[in-house]
C-alpha cells in the first residue's frame, strides 16, 4: 500500500462532524493528498459553504486522525477554485446521507432548476414523490426543510450548489 | 515620519491600498448586513424564517471574512480578519448606509435584503471574471449562494406585495423609505474606477442594469411600485454613516473592547 493510499484509507475516518455517517472523502471537500519529500503531509480541502463552521472542524479532525495513524507534520489547507459543488459527493457518499435520512442533494445540471423550478426530492423516509419544501433554509447552512405529504414526516434536503 | 517617495513606488503603493480599500468595501457590506441579519435570531416572525435569516447571516459573514483575510495579506501591516471586524471604528467601515439600516419590521428587513440581492448577485457573477484571482474565487463560492438569497428575499416581497392590503402597505413602505440608499451601491469612485481599470471590478452601469431588470419583474410580480429615482443618500463609501451604525458596532464589538483580545 503506497502512502497516498493509507492516508485516503485514515480520512475515509473523517465524518462530517454535522452528518457523522458521511466522509469528508465521500463529501467531496478533500481535493488533493500530496506527500513531500520530508514526509509532511498537505491535505487540501475545498469548503463546503462558506460560513459553515464544520469546516474548522473538518481541518481539526484530519489533523488529528493523521496525526494519530504516524505522521507527524501535517498541512490543512483551503482551496476556494474551483468551487465545492455537491456533484462531488459521492454515490456511496449519497447513499448514506438516503440511509441517515437526508435526502442527497440532485444533480446541478437539472433541467428543472435552469428553468426556476423546484426538484422533485423522494421522502428518504418512505420513498413518495408527494413531499413539499417548507423553508430554502435548514438546520445547517446545506440543508432546505422539506415535508412529506404521504407519511407526513418532515426531512432535511441537503441543498443543491 | 516622513521619507520620500519614489513615483513608482508611490503609484504601487496605491494600488495596493485602492485594493485594499475595495475589498474592504466588499466585506464590510457583508458584514454589517450579516449583523443585522442575525438581530433576528430568536425574534423572527415563524421558526423556519428565523433559520432563514441566521442561515444568511452565516453565509453572508463566510464571505466576509474570506474577504478580510484577503484585505489584511494586501495591506501587509499584520492586522487580522478579526481586527478589522472588532477593532474599527465606524468612520473606518466603508459599507453601503442601505446594509446598516435596521431592521424594521419583517417587510423591511425583507425589502432591504432584496435590493441587496438584487445588487449582490449580478456582482458576484462579474467578479467571478475579476483578474484578481482572489477576488474571483472568492466571488465563485459566493454567487451559488446568492442565488439562493435572491430567490428566498424575492418570494417573500411577492407574497407581502401581493397578499393582504396590511402587508402590501408594509412592503411598499419599506421599498419607499428604502429606496434612497439603493444610489450608493452604484457610485464608481476613483477608487471604483482604478479596480475598473485594473481589470478587477466590473462597470456598475452592467451591475445596475441587471439590478433594475430584477427589481422590475419582482415588483411587478409582486404588484409594487417600483419608488422614482430622487436624492440618493451616499457617505458609506468614505466612512461617513447614518447614527445607526454606531449603535450596531457598539453590541457587535463590545466583547473585544471589554476584553481586548479574548479568545474562546
Amino acid at each position: 500500500m503506497t502512502t497516498n493510499d493509507r492516508i485516503l484509507d485514515l480520512l475515509q475516518n473523517v465524518k462530517d462532524p454535522e452528518v457523522p455517517v458521511i466522509s469528508v472523502l465521500e463529501l467531496g471537500v478533500v481535493r488533493h493528498v500530496d506527500v513531500e519529500a520530508d514526509g509532511k503531509v498537505l491535505v487540501t480541502i475545498s469548503p463546503t459553504y462558506t460560513g459553515c463552521p464544520a469546516m474548522d472542524v473538518m481541518a481539526a479532525d484530519i489533523k488529528k486522525e493523521l496525526r494519530d495513524h504516524g505522521f507527524a507534520n501535517v498541512e490543512v489547507k483551503q482551496s476556494l477554485s474551483p468551487a465545492w459543488t455537491t456533484d462531488w459527493i459521492t454515490e456511496p457518499g449519497k447513499a448514506k446521507l438516503k440511509a441517515y435520512g437526508i435526502a442527497p442533494p440532485e444533480k446541478t445540471g437539472d433541467i428543472r432548476a435552469l428553468k426556476g423550478e423546484l426538484p422533485v426530492v423522494p421522502c428518504p423516509q418512505c420513498g413518495s414523490t408527494h413531499t413539499v419544501m417548507l423553508s430554502a433554509f435548514g438546520s445547517t447552512a446545506c440543508k432546505a426543510l422539506w415535508k412529506c405529504n404521504d407519511c407526513l414526516e418532515p426531512f432535511d434536503q441537503f441543498k443543491c450548489l | 515620519m516622513h521619507r520620500s517617495v519614489p513615483l513608482l513606488e508611490n503609484i504601487a503603493m496605491n494600488a495596493q491600498e485602492a485594493l485594499f480599500t475595495y475589498t474592504l468595501r466588499l466585506g464590510d457590506d457583508l458584514l454589517i448586513l450579516s449583523h443585522r441579519l442575525g438581530e433576528w435570531c430568536g425574534h423572527g416572525p415563524v421558526l423556519e424564517e428565523d433559520i432563514a435569516l441566521t442561515n444568511r447571516a452565516l453565509d453572508h459573514i463566510g464571505e466576509a471574512r474570506n474577504l478580510y483575510d484577503y484585505a489584511v495579506k494586501v495591506e501587509g501591516k499584520g492586522r487580522t480578519e478579526d481586527d478589522l471586524a472588532y477593532l474599527r471604528t465606524e468612520r473606518h467601515f466603508v459599507n453601503t448606509l442601505l446594509t446598516e439600516q435596521p431592521n424594521g419590521d419583517y417587510a423591511h428587513t425583507i425589502a432591504r435584503s432584496f435590493l441587496f440581492d438584487a445588487y449582490h448577485l449580478p456582482l458576484a457573477e462579474a467578479l467571478t471574471k475579476s483578474s484578481d484571482t482572489q477576488i474571483g474565487a472568492i466571488a465563485a463560492k459566493a454567487v451559488k449562494e446568492a442565488q439562493y438569497h435572491l430567490k428566498h428575499s424575492s418570494d417573500w416581497l411577492i407574497r407581502f406585495g401581493d397578499g393582504t392590503e396590511e402587508s402590501h402597505r408594509r412592503a411598499q413602505e419599506a421599498l419607499d423609505g428604502l429606496w434612497v440608499y439603493t444610489g450608493e451601491l452604484f457610485v464608481q469612485d476613483e477608487v471604483h474606477q482604478a479596480m475598473v481599470k485594473a481589470g478587477i471590478a466590473p462597470d456598475l452601469n452592467t451591475i445596475k442594469a441587471s439590478f433594475d431588470a430584477t427589481v422590475d419583474r419582482v415588483l411587478t410580480e409582486a404588484t409594487l411600485k417600483r419608488p422614482a429615482d430622487g436624492y440618493m443618500m451616499s457617505g458609506g463609501r468614505q466612512g461617513k454613516h447614518s447614527e445607526h451604525l454606531g449603535f450596531l458596532l457598539a453590541e457587535m464589538q463590545y466583547l473585544q473592547r471589554a476584553y481586548p483580545g479574548a479568545q474562546w
